[in-house]
Protein backbone atom coordinates (compact mmCIF):
# COMPACT_ATOMS: atom_id res chain seq x y z
CA UNK A 1 0.00 0.00 0.00
CA UNK A 2 1.69 3.16 -1.11
CA UNK A 3 -1.05 5.70 -0.70
CA UNK A 4 1.60 7.74 1.15
CA UNK A 5 3.22 8.62 -2.14
CA UNK A 6 0.00 10.13 -3.43
CA UNK A 7 -0.85 12.09 -0.30
CA UNK A 8 2.57 13.35 0.78
CA UNK A 9 3.56 15.30 -2.31
CA UNK A 10 1.59 18.50 -2.89
CA UNK A 11 2.33 18.64 -6.58
CA UNK A 12 1.62 15.70 -8.87
CA UNK A 13 4.60 14.71 -11.02
CA UNK A 14 2.75 15.63 -14.25
CA UNK A 15 2.30 19.21 -13.03
CA UNK A 16 6.04 19.72 -13.14
CA UNK A 17 6.07 19.54 -16.91
CA UNK A 18 5.29 22.72 -18.76
CA UNK A 19 2.62 22.57 -21.46
CA UNK A 20 1.46 25.09 -24.04
CA UNK A 21 0.26 28.52 -22.91
CA UNK A 22 0.96 27.70 -19.29
CA UNK A 23 1.05 31.41 -18.41
CA UNK A 24 -2.76 31.18 -18.60
CA UNK A 25 -3.82 27.55 -18.83
CA UNK A 26 -2.89 25.51 -15.76
CA UNK A 27 -4.11 22.12 -16.87
CA UNK A 28 -6.15 20.19 -19.44
CA UNK A 29 -8.28 17.21 -18.51
CA UNK A 30 -10.23 14.55 -20.41
CA UNK A 31 -12.67 12.30 -18.57
CA UNK A 32 -14.67 9.34 -19.90
CA UNK A 33 -17.67 7.83 -18.10
CA UNK A 34 -17.93 4.09 -18.73
CA UNK A 35 -20.07 1.26 -17.39
CA UNK A 36 -19.86 -2.50 -17.47
CA UNK A 37 -22.50 -4.03 -19.70
CA UNK A 38 -23.60 -6.78 -17.32
CA UNK A 39 -23.89 -4.95 -13.99
CA UNK A 40 -26.45 -2.35 -12.80
CA UNK A 41 -25.00 1.16 -12.48
CA UNK A 42 -23.63 2.35 -9.12
CA UNK A 43 -26.79 4.48 -8.83
CA UNK A 44 -28.69 1.23 -8.13
CA UNK A 45 -26.65 0.89 -4.92
CA UNK A 46 -26.42 -2.88 -5.12
CA UNK A 47 -23.30 -3.29 -3.00
CA UNK A 48 -22.86 -6.96 -3.78
CA UNK A 49 -22.66 -6.34 -7.53
CA UNK A 50 -20.52 -3.27 -7.10
CA UNK A 51 -17.98 -4.94 -4.84
CA UNK A 52 -17.59 -7.57 -7.57
CA UNK A 53 -16.81 -4.77 -10.04
CA UNK A 54 -14.16 -3.42 -7.68
CA UNK A 55 -12.66 -6.90 -7.20
CA UNK A 56 -12.58 -7.45 -10.95
CA UNK A 57 -10.85 -4.13 -11.57
CA UNK A 58 -8.32 -4.93 -8.85
CA UNK A 59 -7.61 -8.35 -10.31
CA UNK A 60 -7.25 -7.08 -13.89
CA UNK A 61 -5.55 -3.72 -13.48
CA UNK A 62 -3.81 -3.43 -10.13
CA UNK A 63 -0.03 -3.12 -10.65
CA UNK A 64 -0.48 -3.24 -14.43
CA UNK A 65 1.40 -0.77 -16.62
CA UNK A 66 0.22 1.04 -19.70
CA UNK A 67 2.40 3.16 -21.96
CA UNK A 68 3.49 6.54 -20.60
CA UNK A 69 1.17 6.22 -17.62
CA UNK A 70 3.34 3.40 -16.24
CA UNK A 71 2.06 1.39 -13.32
CA UNK A 72 -1.44 1.70 -11.89
CA UNK A 73 -2.19 1.18 -8.24
CA UNK A 74 -5.63 0.40 -6.85
CA UNK A 75 -6.65 2.22 -3.68
CA UNK A 76 -9.88 1.26 -1.95
CA UNK A 77 -11.91 4.02 -0.34
CA UNK A 78 -12.72 2.02 2.81
CA UNK A 79 -9.00 1.58 3.49
CA UNK A 80 -8.35 5.32 3.60
CA UNK A 81 -8.44 7.72 6.53
CA UNK A 82 -10.75 10.72 6.01
CA UNK A 83 -7.74 13.04 5.81
CA UNK A 84 -6.15 10.93 3.08
CA UNK A 85 -9.35 11.01 1.05
CA UNK A 86 -9.45 14.76 1.44
CA UNK A 87 -5.94 15.15 0.08
CA UNK A 88 -6.80 12.97 -2.93
CA UNK A 89 -9.81 15.24 -3.56
CA UNK A 90 -7.67 18.37 -3.27
CA UNK A 91 -5.28 16.90 -5.82
CA UNK A 92 -8.26 16.12 -8.09
CA UNK A 93 -7.38 12.42 -8.13
CA UNK A 94 -10.84 11.50 -6.81
CA UNK A 95 -14.15 13.36 -6.64
CA UNK A 96 -15.83 14.48 -3.41
CA UNK A 97 -18.70 12.14 -4.34
CA UNK A 98 -16.41 9.10 -4.37
CA UNK A 99 -14.79 10.13 -1.09
CA UNK A 100 -18.04 10.76 0.76
CA UNK A 101 -20.37 7.84 0.57
CA UNK A 102 -18.65 4.77 -0.56
CA UNK A 103 -17.92 1.32 0.80
CA UNK A 104 -17.36 -0.13 -2.63
CA UNK A 105 -15.48 2.73 -4.25
CA UNK A 106 -11.89 2.70 -5.35
CA UNK A 107 -9.44 4.44 -7.60
CA UNK A 108 -6.65 3.29 -9.88
CA UNK A 109 -3.94 5.92 -9.91
CA UNK A 110 -1.03 5.87 -12.32
CA UNK A 111 2.43 6.25 -10.85
CA UNK A 112 2.87 9.75 -12.30
CA UNK A 113 -0.69 10.68 -11.19
CA UNK A 114 -1.48 11.66 -14.75
CA UNK A 115 -4.30 9.16 -15.01
CA UNK A 116 -6.83 8.17 -12.39
CA UNK A 117 -9.68 5.74 -12.88
CA UNK A 118 -12.41 6.00 -10.29
CA UNK A 119 -14.36 2.82 -9.65
CA UNK A 120 -18.04 2.91 -8.60
CA UNK A 121 -18.41 6.65 -8.59
CA UNK A 122 -21.64 7.63 -10.38
CA UNK A 123 -20.58 5.28 -13.18
CA UNK A 124 -18.61 2.05 -12.82
CA UNK A 125 -15.54 3.72 -14.29
CA UNK A 126 -14.53 7.33 -14.59
CA UNK A 127 -11.32 7.43 -16.61
CA UNK A 128 -9.48 10.72 -16.45
CA UNK A 129 -6.14 12.07 -17.60
CA UNK A 130 -4.46 15.38 -16.83
CA UNK A 131 -1.86 17.35 -18.73
CA UNK A 132 -0.08 20.52 -17.74
CA UNK A 133 -0.93 23.59 -19.83
CA UNK A 134 -3.19 23.79 -22.89
CA UNK A 135 -2.80 20.23 -24.19
CA UNK A 136 -6.32 19.04 -24.96
CA UNK A 137 -5.38 17.19 -28.15
CA UNK A 138 -2.64 15.27 -26.46
CA UNK A 139 -4.91 14.54 -23.50
CA UNK A 140 -7.66 13.26 -25.80
CA UNK A 141 -5.34 10.99 -27.74
CA UNK A 142 -3.88 9.42 -24.63
CA UNK A 143 -7.25 9.12 -22.91
CA UNK A 144 -8.64 7.29 -25.96
CA UNK A 145 -5.67 4.91 -25.88
CA UNK A 146 -6.18 4.28 -22.18
CA UNK A 147 -9.87 3.65 -22.82
CA UNK A 148 -8.96 1.07 -25.51
CA UNK A 149 -6.61 -0.66 -23.12
CA UNK A 150 -9.33 -0.97 -20.46
CA UNK A 151 -11.84 -2.12 -23.03
CA UNK A 152 -9.63 -5.10 -23.84
CA UNK A 153 -10.68 -6.59 -20.52
CA UNK A 154 -14.09 -5.03 -19.90
CA UNK A 155 -17.19 -5.03 -22.05
CA UNK A 156 -18.69 -1.56 -21.88
CA UNK A 157 -22.39 -0.75 -21.93
CA UNK A 158 -22.81 0.68 -25.42
CA UNK A 159 -25.72 1.29 -27.75
CA UNK A 160 -25.39 2.00 -31.44
CA UNK A 161 -27.78 4.91 -31.32
CA UNK A 162 -27.08 6.34 -27.85
CA UNK A 163 -23.38 5.61 -27.56
CA UNK A 164 -21.81 4.88 -24.19
CA UNK A 165 -24.58 4.39 -21.65
CA UNK A 166 -24.16 6.31 -18.41
CA UNK A 167 -26.06 6.80 -15.15
CA UNK A 168 -26.82 10.40 -15.94
CA UNK A 169 -28.44 11.54 -19.20
CA UNK A 170 -26.01 14.46 -19.26
CA UNK A 171 -23.09 12.12 -19.98
CA UNK A 172 -24.61 9.73 -22.52
CA UNK A 173 -22.97 9.42 -25.95
CA UNK A 174 -19.27 10.05 -25.74
CA UNK A 175 -19.33 10.02 -21.94
CA UNK A 176 -16.67 12.66 -22.28
CA UNK A 177 -16.01 15.78 -20.28
CA UNK A 178 -13.10 17.85 -21.56
CA UNK A 179 -11.99 20.73 -19.40
CA UNK A 180 -9.24 23.25 -18.93
CA UNK A 181 -8.32 25.21 -15.84
CA UNK A 182 -7.50 28.82 -16.63
CA UNK A 183 -6.07 31.73 -14.67
CA UNK A 184 -7.87 34.86 -15.91
CA UNK A 185 -6.98 37.69 -13.54
CA UNK A 186 -7.03 40.52 -16.11
CA UNK A 187 -10.41 39.53 -17.59
CA UNK A 188 -11.74 39.29 -14.05
CA UNK A 189 -10.30 42.64 -12.96
CA UNK A 190 -11.76 44.38 -16.01
CA UNK A 191 -15.10 42.70 -15.21
CA UNK A 192 -15.36 41.08 -18.60
CA UNK A 193 -15.98 37.60 -17.27
CA UNK A 194 -19.54 38.67 -16.42
CA UNK A 195 -20.20 39.21 -20.12
CA UNK A 196 -18.15 36.32 -21.45
CA UNK A 197 -19.57 33.57 -19.25
CA UNK A 198 -23.19 33.80 -20.51
CA UNK A 199 -21.97 33.86 -24.14
CA UNK A 200 -19.92 30.74 -23.69
CA UNK A 201 -22.80 29.03 -21.92
CA UNK A 202 -24.92 29.44 -25.05
CA UNK A 203 -22.56 27.14 -26.94
CA UNK A 204 -22.94 24.03 -24.90
CA UNK A 205 -19.84 24.92 -22.90
CA UNK A 206 -19.67 25.79 -19.22
CA UNK A 207 -17.44 28.23 -17.37
CA UNK A 208 -17.33 28.17 -13.63
CA UNK A 209 -15.10 29.53 -10.93
CA UNK A 210 -12.95 26.84 -9.38
CA UNK A 211 -13.33 28.15 -5.87
CA UNK A 212 -16.21 30.44 -4.98
CA UNK A 213 -19.27 31.26 -7.03
CA UNK A 214 -19.65 32.09 -10.71
CA UNK A 215 -17.83 35.17 -11.87
CA UNK A 216 -16.57 35.90 -8.37
CA UNK A 217 -14.07 33.12 -8.77
CA UNK A 218 -11.65 33.02 -5.90
CA UNK A 219 -8.08 33.00 -7.07
CA UNK A 220 -9.40 34.04 -10.49
CA UNK A 221 -9.31 30.45 -11.63
CA UNK A 222 -11.95 29.17 -14.02
CA UNK A 223 -12.80 25.80 -15.42
CA UNK A 224 -14.11 25.70 -18.99
CA UNK A 225 -15.69 22.44 -20.11
CA UNK A 226 -18.15 20.93 -22.56
CA UNK A 227 -21.76 20.37 -21.52
CA UNK A 228 -22.91 18.43 -24.53
CA UNK A 229 -21.85 14.79 -24.93
CA UNK A 230 -24.29 13.50 -27.56
CA UNK A 231 -24.37 14.21 -31.28
CA UNK A 232 -20.76 15.25 -31.68
CA UNK A 233 -17.59 13.22 -31.86
CA UNK A 234 -14.89 13.45 -29.22
CA UNK A 235 -12.67 15.36 -31.66
CA UNK A 236 -15.41 17.85 -32.54
CA UNK A 237 -16.12 18.52 -28.88
CA UNK A 238 -12.44 19.08 -28.17
CA UNK A 239 -12.09 21.35 -31.23
CA UNK A 240 -15.05 23.49 -30.15
CA UNK A 241 -13.69 23.78 -26.64
CA UNK A 242 -10.19 24.52 -27.90
CA UNK A 243 -11.32 27.39 -30.12
CA UNK A 244 -13.07 29.04 -27.17
CA UNK A 245 -10.06 28.52 -24.93
CA UNK A 246 -7.88 30.04 -27.64
CA UNK A 247 -10.19 33.09 -27.71
CA UNK A 248 -10.05 33.40 -23.94
CA UNK A 249 -6.26 33.19 -23.97
CA UNK A 250 -6.05 35.98 -26.56
CA UNK A 251 -8.52 38.16 -24.68
CA UNK A 252 -6.70 37.61 -21.40
CA UNK A 253 -3.38 38.54 -23.01
CA UNK A 254 -4.88 41.76 -24.39
CA UNK A 255 -6.49 42.54 -21.07
CA UNK A 256 -3.16 41.99 -19.30
CA UNK A 257 -1.49 44.43 -21.65
CA UNK A 258 -4.25 46.89 -21.01
CA UNK A 259 -4.13 46.74 -17.23
CA UNK A 260 -0.35 47.15 -17.32
CA UNK A 261 -0.72 50.30 -19.43
CA UNK A 262 -3.73 51.73 -17.66
CA UNK A 263 -3.05 50.87 -14.05
CA UNK A 264 0.75 51.04 -14.08
CA UNK A 265 2.06 51.53 -10.57
CA UNK A 266 -1.32 50.68 -9.05
CA UNK A 267 -1.14 47.21 -10.51
CA UNK A 268 2.43 46.83 -9.33
CA UNK A 269 1.35 48.02 -5.91
CA UNK A 270 -1.41 45.43 -5.73
CA UNK A 271 0.88 42.60 -6.83
CA UNK A 272 3.73 43.47 -4.50
CA UNK A 273 1.39 43.99 -1.56
CA UNK A 274 0.08 40.50 -2.10
CA UNK A 275 3.62 39.20 -2.36
CA UNK A 276 4.41 41.01 0.88
CA UNK A 277 1.48 39.38 2.64
CA UNK A 278 2.54 35.91 1.51
CA UNK A 279 6.15 36.42 2.54
CA UNK A 280 5.43 38.07 5.90
CA UNK A 281 2.07 37.18 7.36
CA UNK A 282 1.80 35.02 10.49
CA UNK A 283 -1.87 34.13 10.10
CA UNK A 284 -3.55 33.74 6.73
CA UNK A 285 -6.99 32.43 5.79
CA UNK A 286 -7.50 30.25 2.76
CA UNK A 287 -9.45 32.97 0.91
CA UNK A 288 -6.81 35.63 1.39
CA UNK A 289 -4.07 33.20 0.46
CA UNK A 290 -5.84 32.34 -2.80
CA UNK A 291 -6.24 35.99 -3.71
CA UNK A 292 -2.60 36.80 -2.97
CA UNK A 293 -1.34 33.72 -4.81
CA UNK A 294 -3.36 34.79 -7.85
CA UNK A 295 -1.81 38.28 -7.75
CA UNK A 296 1.69 36.87 -7.38
CA UNK A 297 1.11 34.44 -10.24
CA UNK A 298 0.13 37.40 -12.42
CA UNK A 299 3.21 39.28 -11.18
CA UNK A 300 5.42 36.40 -12.28
CA UNK A 301 3.80 36.21 -15.72
CA UNK A 302 4.15 39.97 -16.20
CA UNK A 303 7.83 39.79 -15.27
CA UNK A 304 7.33 41.98 -12.20
CA UNK A 305 8.25 39.30 -9.68
CA UNK A 306 11.44 37.44 -10.35
CA UNK A 307 12.92 34.45 -8.63
CA UNK A 308 9.63 32.67 -7.94
CA UNK A 309 8.66 29.88 -10.31
CA UNK A 310 5.21 28.85 -11.56
CA UNK A 311 6.01 25.54 -10.01
CA UNK A 312 6.18 27.06 -6.54
CA UNK A 313 2.90 28.87 -7.10
CA UNK A 314 1.21 25.61 -8.08
CA UNK A 315 2.57 24.06 -4.92
CA UNK A 316 1.26 26.92 -2.78
CA UNK A 317 -2.19 26.49 -4.31
CA UNK A 318 -2.38 22.97 -2.97
CA UNK A 319 -0.76 23.95 0.35
CA UNK A 320 -3.50 26.43 1.10
CA UNK A 321 -6.14 23.72 1.23
CA UNK A 322 -7.21 22.35 4.62
CA UNK A 323 -6.72 18.63 3.88
CA UNK A 324 -3.19 18.93 2.69
CA UNK A 325 -2.21 21.23 5.55
CA UNK A 326 -3.32 18.67 8.10
CA UNK A 327 -1.69 15.82 6.26
CA UNK A 328 1.51 17.83 6.32
CA UNK A 329 1.14 18.74 10.00
CA UNK A 330 0.45 15.05 10.74
CA UNK A 331 -2.43 16.01 13.00
CA UNK A 332 -5.88 17.55 13.04
CA UNK A 333 -5.78 21.33 13.24
CA UNK A 334 -8.42 23.79 14.37
CA UNK A 335 -9.24 26.45 11.76
CA UNK A 336 -7.14 28.99 13.65
CA UNK A 337 -4.17 26.63 13.87
CA UNK A 338 -4.56 25.96 10.17
CA UNK A 339 -4.31 29.66 9.34
CA UNK A 340 -1.08 29.91 11.34
CA UNK A 341 0.37 26.76 9.85
CA UNK A 342 -0.61 27.88 6.34
CA UNK A 343 1.18 31.22 6.82
CA UNK A 344 4.28 29.39 8.10
CA UNK A 345 4.36 27.00 5.16
CA UNK A 346 3.91 29.72 2.56
CA UNK A 347 6.59 31.89 4.15
CA UNK A 348 9.07 29.05 4.36
CA UNK A 349 8.41 27.94 0.81
CA UNK A 350 8.94 31.42 -0.63
CA UNK A 351 12.05 31.97 1.49
CA UNK A 352 13.51 28.72 0.21
CA UNK A 353 12.86 29.93 -3.30
CA UNK A 354 14.62 33.24 -2.68
CA UNK A 355 17.70 31.57 -1.26
CA UNK A 356 18.13 29.40 -4.31
CA UNK B 1 -27.46 50.18 -17.29
CA UNK B 2 -27.00 53.19 -19.58
CA UNK B 3 -23.64 54.56 -20.68
CA UNK B 4 -22.36 57.35 -18.42
CA UNK B 5 -21.05 59.45 -21.27
CA UNK B 6 -23.71 59.47 -23.97
CA UNK B 7 -26.55 58.36 -21.67
CA UNK B 8 -28.16 56.63 -24.62
CA UNK B 9 -26.59 53.28 -25.37
CA UNK B 10 -26.44 50.32 -23.07
CA UNK B 11 -23.14 50.26 -21.16
CA UNK B 12 -21.08 47.24 -22.09
CA UNK B 13 -17.80 48.13 -20.44
CA UNK B 14 -17.60 48.20 -16.69
CA UNK B 15 -14.54 48.72 -14.60
CA UNK B 16 -13.31 50.11 -11.38
CA UNK B 17 -10.76 52.88 -11.44
CA UNK B 18 -8.71 53.79 -8.39
CA UNK B 19 -6.98 57.17 -8.53
CA UNK B 20 -5.11 58.29 -5.41
CA UNK B 21 -7.19 55.94 -3.32
CA UNK B 22 -10.43 57.33 -4.81
CA UNK B 23 -12.51 54.50 -6.22
CA UNK B 24 -14.77 55.21 -9.19
CA UNK B 25 -16.94 52.81 -11.16
CA UNK B 26 -16.93 53.46 -14.91
CA UNK B 27 -19.74 52.25 -17.17
CA UNK B 28 -19.53 53.00 -20.88
CA UNK B 29 -20.94 51.81 -24.18
CA UNK B 30 -18.56 50.54 -26.89
CA UNK B 31 -18.48 53.78 -28.89
CA UNK B 32 -17.80 55.98 -25.89
CA UNK B 33 -15.21 53.57 -24.56
CA UNK B 34 -13.48 53.94 -27.93
CA UNK B 35 -13.59 57.71 -27.80
CA UNK B 36 -12.41 57.79 -24.21
CA UNK B 37 -9.51 55.57 -25.18
CA UNK B 38 -10.43 52.72 -22.87
CA UNK B 39 -9.65 49.19 -23.70
CA UNK B 40 -11.31 48.01 -26.81
CA UNK B 41 -11.93 44.38 -27.42
CA UNK B 42 -14.02 44.89 -30.50
CA UNK B 43 -11.48 46.68 -32.64
CA UNK B 44 -10.91 43.81 -35.04
CA UNK B 45 -14.63 43.69 -35.73
CA UNK B 46 -14.99 40.31 -34.09
CA UNK B 47 -16.52 40.32 -30.66
CA UNK B 48 -16.55 37.16 -28.65
CA UNK B 49 -20.31 37.16 -29.00
CA UNK B 50 -20.21 37.29 -32.78
CA UNK B 51 -17.50 34.71 -32.94
CA UNK B 52 -19.35 32.31 -30.72
CA UNK B 53 -22.78 32.64 -32.27
CA UNK B 54 -21.53 32.24 -35.80
CA UNK B 55 -19.95 28.96 -34.84
CA UNK B 56 -23.28 27.53 -33.82
CA UNK B 57 -25.85 28.28 -36.49
CA UNK B 58 -28.37 25.92 -34.90
CA UNK B 59 -28.17 27.50 -31.51
CA UNK B 60 -31.87 28.22 -31.17
CA UNK B 61 -33.72 27.79 -27.94
CA UNK B 62 -36.03 24.80 -27.80
CA UNK B 63 -39.24 26.75 -27.93
CA UNK B 64 -41.94 24.25 -27.20
CA UNK B 65 -41.63 22.77 -23.75
CA UNK B 66 -41.74 19.05 -24.15
CA UNK B 67 -44.25 17.57 -21.83
CA UNK B 68 -43.45 14.09 -20.70
CA UNK B 69 -46.27 12.09 -19.32
CA UNK B 70 -45.60 10.38 -16.09
CA UNK B 71 -46.20 6.66 -16.31
CA UNK B 72 -46.15 4.97 -12.94
CA UNK B 73 -46.52 1.59 -14.59
CA UNK B 74 -43.38 1.89 -16.71
CA UNK B 75 -40.54 -0.01 -15.08
CA UNK B 76 -37.16 -1.46 -16.02
CA UNK B 77 -37.28 -5.27 -15.88
CA UNK B 78 -33.65 -5.59 -14.95
CA UNK B 79 -33.04 -3.19 -12.08
CA UNK B 80 -36.63 -2.40 -11.13
CA UNK B 81 -36.33 1.37 -11.52
CA UNK B 82 -39.68 2.98 -12.39
CA UNK B 83 -40.01 5.81 -14.85
CA UNK B 84 -41.17 8.10 -12.05
CA UNK B 85 -38.09 7.33 -10.00
CA UNK B 86 -35.95 8.03 -13.04
CA UNK B 87 -37.64 11.39 -13.50
CA UNK B 88 -37.21 12.33 -9.86
CA UNK B 89 -33.60 11.27 -9.51
CA UNK B 90 -32.54 12.07 -13.05
CA UNK B 91 -30.36 8.94 -13.11
CA UNK B 92 -30.70 5.59 -14.84
CA UNK B 93 -30.33 2.41 -12.78
CA UNK B 94 -28.75 0.18 -15.43
CA UNK B 95 -28.13 -0.01 -19.18
CA UNK B 96 -31.50 -1.73 -19.74
CA UNK B 97 -33.34 1.35 -18.45
CA UNK B 98 -32.45 2.94 -21.80
CA UNK B 99 -34.63 0.35 -23.58
CA UNK B 100 -37.38 0.43 -20.97
CA UNK B 101 -37.83 4.20 -21.11
CA UNK B 102 -36.95 4.53 -24.78
CA UNK B 103 -40.20 6.24 -25.90
CA UNK B 104 -39.58 9.11 -23.48
CA UNK B 105 -35.86 9.65 -23.95
CA UNK B 106 -35.60 11.68 -27.15
CA UNK B 107 -37.07 14.87 -25.69
CA UNK B 108 -34.82 14.55 -22.63
CA UNK B 109 -31.66 14.00 -24.63
CA UNK B 110 -32.57 16.76 -27.06
CA UNK B 111 -33.06 19.20 -24.23
CA UNK B 112 -29.78 18.29 -22.54
CA UNK B 113 -27.67 17.96 -25.69
CA UNK B 114 -28.79 20.90 -27.84
CA UNK B 115 -31.21 18.94 -29.97
CA UNK B 116 -29.07 15.85 -30.48
CA UNK B 117 -30.26 12.32 -29.85
CA UNK B 118 -27.80 10.19 -31.79
CA UNK B 119 -24.22 9.22 -30.92
CA UNK B 120 -21.60 9.95 -33.56
CA UNK B 121 -18.43 9.52 -31.50
CA UNK B 122 -16.21 6.63 -30.56
CA UNK B 123 -17.33 3.04 -31.01
CA UNK B 124 -15.87 0.40 -28.69
CA UNK B 125 -14.08 -2.36 -30.57
CA UNK B 126 -15.96 -5.14 -28.80
CA UNK B 127 -19.57 -4.02 -28.56
CA UNK B 128 -19.38 -2.09 -31.78
CA UNK B 129 -19.56 -5.14 -34.11
CA UNK B 130 -19.32 -4.02 -37.74
CA UNK B 131 -20.46 -0.54 -36.75
CA UNK B 132 -16.98 0.76 -37.45
CA UNK B 133 -17.27 -0.36 -41.05
CA UNK B 134 -20.80 1.00 -41.37
CA UNK B 135 -19.56 4.39 -40.19
CA UNK B 136 -16.66 4.24 -42.62
CA UNK B 137 -19.18 3.40 -45.35
CA UNK B 138 -21.36 6.41 -44.48
CA UNK B 139 -18.32 8.62 -44.59
CA UNK B 140 -17.20 7.31 -47.97
CA UNK B 141 -20.68 7.70 -49.47
CA UNK B 142 -20.74 11.29 -48.28
CA UNK B 143 -17.30 11.85 -49.79
CA UNK B 144 -18.43 10.32 -53.09
CA UNK B 145 -21.36 12.72 -53.41
CA UNK B 146 -19.10 15.68 -52.75
CA UNK B 147 -16.51 14.53 -55.30
CA UNK B 148 -19.15 14.04 -57.97
CA UNK B 149 -20.52 17.52 -57.27
CA UNK B 150 -17.00 18.88 -57.75
CA UNK B 151 -16.73 16.78 -60.91
CA UNK B 152 -13.57 15.14 -59.57
CA UNK B 153 -14.41 11.89 -61.30
CA UNK B 154 -11.05 10.19 -60.99
CA UNK B 155 -11.06 10.55 -57.21
CA UNK B 156 -14.71 9.57 -57.16
CA UNK B 157 -13.93 6.33 -58.96
CA UNK B 158 -11.37 5.46 -56.32
CA UNK B 159 -13.82 6.15 -53.51
CA UNK B 160 -16.43 4.06 -55.33
CA UNK B 161 -14.01 1.13 -55.44
CA UNK B 162 -13.33 1.46 -51.73
CA UNK B 163 -17.07 1.45 -51.02
CA UNK B 164 -17.43 -1.69 -53.09
CA UNK B 165 -14.62 -3.44 -51.25
CA UNK B 166 -16.00 -2.41 -47.88
CA UNK B 167 -19.48 -3.62 -48.80
CA UNK B 168 -18.09 -7.01 -49.76
CA UNK B 169 -16.25 -7.18 -46.44
CA UNK B 170 -19.42 -6.44 -44.50
CA UNK B 171 -21.40 -8.97 -46.55
CA UNK B 172 -18.80 -11.73 -46.06
CA UNK B 173 -18.80 -11.12 -42.29
CA UNK B 174 -22.54 -11.47 -42.18
CA UNK B 175 -22.24 -14.77 -44.04
CA UNK B 176 -19.61 -15.95 -41.60
CA UNK B 177 -21.98 -15.59 -38.70
CA UNK B 178 -24.39 -18.23 -39.96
Amino acid sequence: MSVEQFVNEAVSPWMKEEGEDSDIVLSSRIRFARNLAQVPFPTSRNEEDLSRVLEYVEQEFNNQSFKSFKQFELIKMNELKPIEKRVLVEKHLISPHLAENNNVGGVLISHNEQASIMVNEEDHLRIQVYYSGFELDKALKNALDLDDWIEERIQFAFDERRGYLTSCPTNVGTGMRASVMMHLPALTMTKQMNQIIPEINKLGLVVRGIYGEGSEALGQLYQVSNQLTLGKSEEEIVNDLSSIVRQLINSERKAREWIVNQLGIQLENRIFRSYGILTHSRIIESKEAQKCISDVRLGIELGLIEGVSRQTINELMVFTQPGFLQQYAKKTLTPHERDIFRADLIRERLQLENNN
Amino acid sequence: MKCQRCEQNEATMHYTQVVNGEKTEVHLCNQCADKEGYMNFHNNGLSIHQFLTSMFPFDQPMSQKQSIQSHTTLQCDHCGLTYDEFRNKGKFGCNHCYEAFEPYLNPIFKRVHSGNERHVGKIPKRAGGNLHKQREMDKLKHELVQLIEKEAFEDAAQVRDRIKALREEIESEKGGDV
